[in-house]
Order: structure tokens, then C-alpha cells, then sequence
């Protein structure tokens, strides 16, 4: 290790200002602190700090999202065997969909980073590591068989529209792995809705070789076409019961299907304190109230009339808010707005759900409906709080 | 953290180089009374403020002036005056304050050099004697880390802080709140204090924080003027009135895991780091990497790095060294372990080990970042105000949203830990104390 800090020290210079490499200074800088914590010390103030950085944080979250991804890699494999009658194992489904989900990972890695490495080196900032999460989140809620094309123009879509322009990570309005999908969503419906994409291999095959009664949709989509609760079935035709939408064992997109694998994720997230669980419990709330007055006069056979507990296992609502809602920077920032915030996503994404004709998923918009509305929450939640001081003013 | 002061007393320092600092104290223009070579007594003014010029400084030891620092445009830095062997106290009437009416305690702080002990809220500056304050507060303990325990340092005070108490009662018609440690409350030196309103404060740092404390007891609103004073100042100004001399010596800690051996230490202010001899140890090692040491004139969070030929501050009643942190450690926000360093969040395990006291450097532990992570600054401020807010209203320039925010409550103290916590490493006492210079010059 002596070696490579003496390695680091000597290439320093070249790389500052003024240096050989000098344009190439935030690229160094990034390397190098990837590799050591720097040398940097406090110059006033608090002379101690606490040693959690930015890093920490995204890197915690990476380690929160990892059962949710490992659980998609599996399931990519387990959605394709049913879909075509084949025997795996278990370790040949993960290895199978290992292999078709690390294309889309290192797609949204190279090329977001490649973007944020260039506009760090633009503004001369050092690079931020928000995209280390966002980069990972992407290819979770993509379907399986997005074209690696359409992801790469997502993810430069979302970091430079979503993230870049408003000054990079910590000023953007928007969620940015939310507008990634966003993107593919209003620009390539057919790569990311319909009965095709959520199995690896659908799409191109050829007739005769998926099993009898296959059928791509999604559980949400079928909920949303009007049948019964029980009636929803996995891809195979075989009947698909909540537990195994718990499981996660169901068509979607990779990250999103397994409820317990992200409630892992969100154990960690809230014990480490890095997501708000304010926002998690509120949002289930919200989703729950409103599905619950969906309820009531609701006809049979119809969407409104599912329990609404299944609002919180089937599609990405799950995912939605334990992973995309928290997001520091775009959700609500005071606490008492988190409560606010959380609830509406919940009863937005299930609005969207029931009282829509266009497309099964309220979830995103939800989101991003109230990511655009989170600094109006804050306003108001601060303003009373100014209120309150003011009122106590006794001199004018 | 590690390097707290045993209960006992070190080895007075030898008579030696005592600096004044105007620097020390908020938004002063000094004017400076005297010259090099200058003979000076405990109590001769040095320098006063060129715009109240009854409020004088006065040098806290018997001397010479033996030289004057001036910096950039001349700014006056310091003034150094070479101890005689023995102190040689400029005589003040000896009064017992209850005789006095509020003019006379007045001018009696005024002449003496101890006016710049009361501090005035908004601002954290010294106290306007033209005002009358709505109230003074007391905070008669300090929760931050390795501070002096009064209990200890002011148990021989007890008396000279009572007659301080009977001598600024005169100033305000509001009354005196005097917080104490909760534990404490009975048996503490404090307990018979009379003339004041006890309050009982309890939890960790910053409830120590007089700014918190009035946060929580009678906030500060636009227009109204609080004023704040240490218990030192308290014993000083007893022993004004008492003794009738400037004696502003007091017990300091000399702590953290730098400091040789961690104890206390009668000293003046303005006591230079070399004096104190081998109290620190010069530098250490970490990660094989060598480093040197940090000393801080009062406590790791809100002291100044005053290096090994600095001097205490006026107000400050400790010593804190501690290990610069100008080393690399490989991987170091990837290890899941990192049994060294302390963290109040969970992502690292120090949780586990609640008692554990650690060895603090001065490493940022990170780069600095724009603000992502929510909700932690809340955590750490006890006070009725939205701290990011606030900041990001310094921040903008936004005079009226500062105003509401709560600008007028605060000093750099009371949201020190903010930056301590901050993942995205922002020097947030640096930016109130732009924020407090900026409503300053426009409420002039």
C-alpha cells in the first residue's frame, strides 16, 4: 500500500494545476480519493469530524440495493425457464440472468460516469458520487430485455437533463434513475410496457417455443384489465398467489418484483439512518387509504376492488419507496414534510394505478409528481415555523 | 474522545509572553492605547473600541509590551506583553456591590477591562452597555467535548460568583437564568447561587450551549437583546468588586489525546502555548504516515487552531490538542470496520461500542460536497429552527429570510455540530459567522 501512495504522490503534481494534466484534474482527484481517504484537514470551525463522508453513504445504499439486485438476477433466469419449460437450477438461473443483467450495469455505469467525470472536469468540482447509486438503480427498474441503446441514451437523458443542468448531485429537482425511465417510457412505450419485455427472450421467439398459456403481463397489468385477485397468473399460466408476489417470483422489471429482498434493503437504509422512514411509512399508509376507499362501492372484478395490500406487493411500489421516494435530494427536506411527502406518494401511485386507462404503474409518476412538489411542502412546513417565531416577537 | 483532564492540577506556567488578541472578540475596531516598551499593571487598558470608547480591554498581568503584530492593512493582531516576575494589580475600589446602583456596576465593569465578559445575543458580540437586556443567562457547564468541569475548576469561586451574580443583577430588570448540569442540581457548587432563577439542564452536547439554552427557556426575538456571561467572568467580576483587582486568571483544561498529561492548569489568557512547556507532545503517527499536532484554544468543535506559538483566547478555558490529519488511509470509506474512528451514525459500527473513547484528528474524513443527506442537522440542534435553512439563507444573502430563520439566536457554538456530522463536509460555522457579519452591517 506504501507503494501505491508513494505512486499517487509522484503523479500529483503532473495532474494540479498548471500540471501536464492539469485539464484532467477532477478525473485524478476522483481516482484518488476513490483509493485513499484524502489528506484534506479541517482549516476552522469543528476540528473533528465525523468520519461518514458522501462516499459512505452511497456505499451504503449500493449494499442495501445488492438483495434486491441479486434476487433480480435469479428471477431473470426463473421468469425465462417458466416462459420457455426449461429445467434449471438454481445457480443456472442466477448465472443466466447475471449475464443479461450486467450488460445494462455496465452500460448505465460507463455512461453516466463517463458524464459526470466530464462535467466535473468542466466546472473543476471534484466528482460527485450520487451516480454510483443511480447508475445501479437504472438497470433495476428496466425491463430485462431493454435495448442496451435506448438505456444508454436514458442514462445520458437523465444525468445531463436530470442532474447536470441544475448544477449536479444535491441541486437536482427530479429523481434522475426515475427520469431515466421516464425517458424510455415516453419515448420507447414499446420497450417498456406490454406483455414482451419482462421476459429475457420473448420478444424474439419463435413460435412454438414458449410453453403453452405463456403470458408476458405483468401482475399489476393484469390487475389493471379487470379480473379477480385470484385469477392473476405467472407467466407460465400457473396461478400466482401472494406469496410468491412477496417472493418476488413474478414478471417485472429486475429490481422491483421482490418485496422481502427489498425490505432488506430498507432494514439497512433505516438502520444506518440514511433513508428517511418517515417517507417509507407513510407512503404504505397512503397506499393503503386510498386503496382501502377505492374500496368501498367498488365492483367486484374490478381493480378498485382488490385488497389493498396488493398495491404494495405487486409493479415497483415497494422499490418505488424504499429506494426512489427517500432520495434526500429530491424528497421532502423537513421532517415533518417527509410525512406529508411520503403520503401522498403513496396515494398518488395508487390514484394513478386505479384511475387511469393508459398504463397499469402509477409509481414513477407518483414520484416524480411529488419530487416537483416536495419544495412546496418544505415552504410551507418552514413558513409556519416562521410564523410561529413571529409571533413571539414581542418588538416590531 | 480520548485525552479528557484528570481531576487535578498540573504545574502553573512559569511567567512568560501574555497576548492579547483584539481578534478575540466579534466586530471590534480596536484602538490601540499603548507602545512597545510600555510598562503596563493588571488592569491598564491596552486597547478599547474606537466606536464605544468606554469599553476598554485592559491587560490581564504586570509587564512590558514587548512587541505589537499588526497583519494585512495593518489589522492589529496581537499584543504581546512579557510577564513580571510577580503580578502587580492596578487597585479598584473595593465596594460590596448591593450599594451599587446600576450606573456604578457599570462603569466599575467598564474601568476595570471586564465588560468584554458579557456577551450580547443577537451576535455573539460584547454587550453594548447603552442596553438594557431582557434577561442575562448563565451556563454553568460545558458539554462540549473535553471541556473543563466547573464543578471542579470553580469550587473555590463559589463566593466571588455570587457577589459577580449581586453585581450584574443591577443590569437587568429581566432575570438571571443559571443552567446547570441536571445530575447536579442539589449537590452542585452552584446550588446556593441566590439571586437567580436555577434551571436544570439535562442531555449531551450542545445543552451546554447557552444559545440552546435560551433557545429552549425564552427565545430571542427580532429587536430584543439577551445577554450572556460565563461563570469564569463571574468569578472575575466578584473578585473585582471583593478584591478590587483585574484577576481574570483561571483553571483550564489541558486535554486531548495530544496532550501530554491531560489535567488542569491555573493560567491568564493570552497564555502562549510555549509556556506550558511539555504539556503537548509534538506529532504522532498514523497509518505509518507522520503527522503533526494540532493545539486548539478551546474545544475541538468551535476552538481555533492556534499552533505551537499560539496563545489561549479570552474566552476560551481550554486546550485541546489534538493529531493533524494530513495522512491517507487506503479505502478508507469502503471498510466495513474502521475500529479507529467515530461515527454517530450507524454505517460504521462504533455504535457497538458507546463507552470506547476515541483519538479524534483533524482529518475532513471526506471531500466536501453539496448538501444531499437530510435530516441530520435537525438531530444535533436542540432549538426550535430549521439549520439547513438557515444556512442555505446565509448562503443566498437573504437578509429577511436569515431574520426569520433564526439568525439572531445562533452563534457558530450552537450549530458547530452540524459541521462535525456533515457527510457533505460544508464549513457551516464559517458561513454563520459570515451570516452574523452580513446582518451586523445591515442592522448598523
Amino acid at each position: 500500500m506504501k507503494g501505491l501512495i508513494n505512486l499517487v504522490n509522484n503523479l500529483r503534481p503532473s495532474f494540479e494545476k498548471g500540471g501536464k494534466f492539469g485539464f484532467l484534474h477532477s478525473t485524478f482527484d476522483a481516482f484518488d480519493s476513490f483509493l485513499f481517504v484524502p489528506k484534506t484537514t479541517t482549516c476552522c470551525g469543528a476540528h473533528v469530524r465525523d468520519c461518514m463522508d458522501l462516499k459512505r453513504v452511497m456505499t451504503v445504499v449500493i449494499v442495501a440495493l445488492a438483495p434486491a439486485m441479486l434476487f433480480g438476477m435469479w428471477n431473470v433466469g426463473e421468469q425465462h425457464s417458466l416462459a420457455f419449460g426449461l429445467d434449471m437450477t438454481f445457480w443456472g438461473k442466477f448465472w443466466y440472468g447475471f449475464l443479461r443483467v450486467l450488460p445494462l450495469i455496465i452500460v448505465s455505469y460507463v455512461v453516466g460516469l463517463s458524464i459526470e467525470f466530464a462535467s466535473a472536469q468542466i466546472r473543476g468540482h471534484e466528482v460527485n458520487e450520487g451516480f454510483l447509486v443511480s447508475g445501479m438503480i437504472i438497470p433495476m427498474i428496466m425491463p430485462v430485455d431493454v435495448p442496451l441503446w435506448i438505456l444508454a441514451v436514458a442514462v445520458a437523458f437523465a444525468v445531463i437533463f436530470g442532474k447536470e443542468i441544475f448544477g449536479g448531485t444535491g441541486m437536482n429537482i427530479w429523481n434522475p434513475a426515475l427520469l431515466a425511465r421516464a425517458f424510455v417510457f415516453f419515448s420507447y412505450p414499446t420497450k417498456i410496457s406490454g406483455d414482451t419485455v419482462w421476459v429475457k427472450g420473448v420478444a424474439k421467439a419463435a413460435n412454438g417455443e414458449l410453453v403453452d398459456g405463456f403470458s408476458g403481463a405483468t401482475a399489476l397489468s393484469q390487475a389493471g384489465s379487470g379480473i379477480a385477485p385470484d385469477a392473476i397468473h405467472d407467466v407460465a399460466g400457473g396461478s400466482l398467489d401472494t406469496m410468491r408476489m412477496i417472493i418476488g417470483d413474478m414478471a417485472g422489471s429486475i429490481g422491483e418484483t421482490s418485496v422481502i429482498a427489498i425490505a432488506l434493503g430498507a432494514i439497512i437504509l433505516i438502520y444506518t439512518g440514511i433513508a428517511s422512514w418517515k417517507i417509507m411509512v407513510s407512503g404504505v399508509v397512503g397506499a393503503l387509504a386510498i386503496g382501502a376507499l377505492a374500496n368501498i362501492g367498488a365492483e367486484p372484478g374490478t381493480f378498485a376492488a382488490f385488497p389493498p395490500y396488493y398495491h404494495l406487493i405487486m409493479g415497483g411500489f415497494a422499490f418505488g419507496i424504499v429506494f426512489m421516494a427517500t432520495d434526500p435530494v429530491t424528497s421532502a427536506q423537513t421532517e415533518c414534510g417527509k410525512w406529508i411527502y411520503g403520503f401522498l406518494v403513496g396515494a398518488m401511485a395508487v390514484i394513478i394505478r386505479l384511475w387511469n386507462p393508459g398504463y397499469p404503474e402509477g409509481m414513477m409518476l407518483s414520484i416524480l409528481l411529488m419530487n416537483t412538489f416536495a419544495p412546496l411542502i418544505d415552504h410551507f412546513v418552514v413558513s409556519r415555523n416562521i410564523k410561529r417565531r413571529m409571533k413571539r416577537t414581542v418588538v416590531k | 474522545m480520548k485525552g479528557s483532564a484528570a481531576l487535578k492540577m498540573g504545574q502553573e506556567p512559569a511567567p512568560g509572553v501574555i497576548v492579547m488578541k483584539p481578534t478575540d472578540f466579534r466586530a471590534l475596531t480596536p484602538k490601540l492605547l499603548v507602545k512597545e516598551g510600555d510598562i503596563v499593571k493588571a488592569g491598564t487598558p491596552v486597547f478599547i473600541d474606537k466606536f464605544k470608547p468606554e469599553v476598554c480591554f485592559t491587560s490581564p498581568c504586570s509587564g512590558t509590551v514587548e512587541s505589537i503584530v499588526r497583519g494585512e492593512k495593518r489589522k492589529l493582531l496581537e499584543i504581546r506583553i512579557r510577564q513580571d516576575e510577580a503580578i502587580d494589580y492596578i487597585q479598584f475600589e473595593r465596594v460590596k456591590p448591593a450599594s451599587l446602583n446600576r450606573e456604578g456596576v457599570v462603569n466599575a465593569l467598564l474601568e476595570s477591562g471586564l465588560w468584554p465578559s458579557i456577551i450580547q445575543r443577537p451576535y455573539g458580540i460584547v454587550a453594548n452597555p447603552a442596553d438594557e437586556p431582557r434577561a442575562i443567562f448563565v451556563s454553568a457547564f460545558d458539554s462540549a467535548p473535553l471541556a473543563p468541569e466547573y464543578e471542579f475548576t470553580l469550587k473555590e469561586d463559589v463566593d466571588y460568583i455570587q457577589a459577580g451574580v449581586d453585581a450584574i443583577s443591577h443590569l437587568t430588570k429581566g432575570k438571571i437564568y443559571f443552567c446547570v448540569k441536571g445530575a447536579y442540581t442539589a449537590s452542585s457548587i452552584f446550588a446556593k447561587v441566590s439571586g437567580v432563577e436555577l434551571i436544570s439542564v439535562e442531555g449531551a452536547h450542545p445543552a451546554g450551549n447557552v444559545g440552546v439554552q435560551i433557545n429552549n427557556i425564552a427565545p430571542i426575538g427580532k429587536g430584543e437583546v439577551v445577554w450572556t456571561i460565563n461563570p469564569y467572568f463571574l468569578a472575575a467580576i466578584g473578585k473585582l468588586f471583593v478584591n478590587g483587582v483585574y484577576d481574570v486568571s483561571r483553571i483550564i483544561a489541558v486535554a486531548g489525546d495530544q496532550a501530554t498529561d491531560p489535567c488542569y492548569i491555573k493560567v491568564l489568557p493570552g497564555v502562549c502555548v510555549e509556556s506550558l512547556g511539555a504539556a503537548f507532545k509534538m506529532g504522532g503517527s498514523v497509518f505509518g504516515q507522520d503527522v503533526a499536532t494540532r493545539v486548539v484554544s478551546g474545544n475541538a468543535l468551535t476552538g481555533k487552531s492556534v499552533g505551537t506559538e499560539g496563545s489561549l483566547g479570552f474566552y476560551d478555558f481550554q486546550f485541546t490538542a489534538l493529531l493533524e490529519g494530513d495522512y491517507y488511509e487506503s479505502f478508507g470509506w469502503c471498510k466495513p470496520f474502521r475500529p479507529s474512528k467515530f461515527s454517530i451514525q450507524r454505517s460504521y459500527f462504533s455504535w457497538l461500542t458507546p463507552k470506547k473513547k476515541y483519538a479524534m484528528d483533524t482529518n475532513l474524513n471526506g471531500g466536501e460536497r453539496a448538501f444531499v443527506v437530510t435530516g441530520l442537522y435537525e438531530k444535533v440542534v436542540p432549538m426550535d429552527i430549521y439549520p439547513v435553512y438557515l444556512i442555505k439563507a446565509i448562503l443566498a444573502g437573504d437578509i429577511d429570510k436569515m431574520e426569520q430563520l433564526g439568525i439572531y439566536e445562533v452563534v457558530e457554538e450552537d450549530l458547530a455540530l452540524c459541521e462535525y456530522i456533515c457527510p457533505s463536509k460544508v464549513n457551516v460555522q464559517q458561513i454563520v459567522a459570515k451570516g452574523i457579519e452580513t446582518m451586523i452591517k445591515e442592522m448598523a
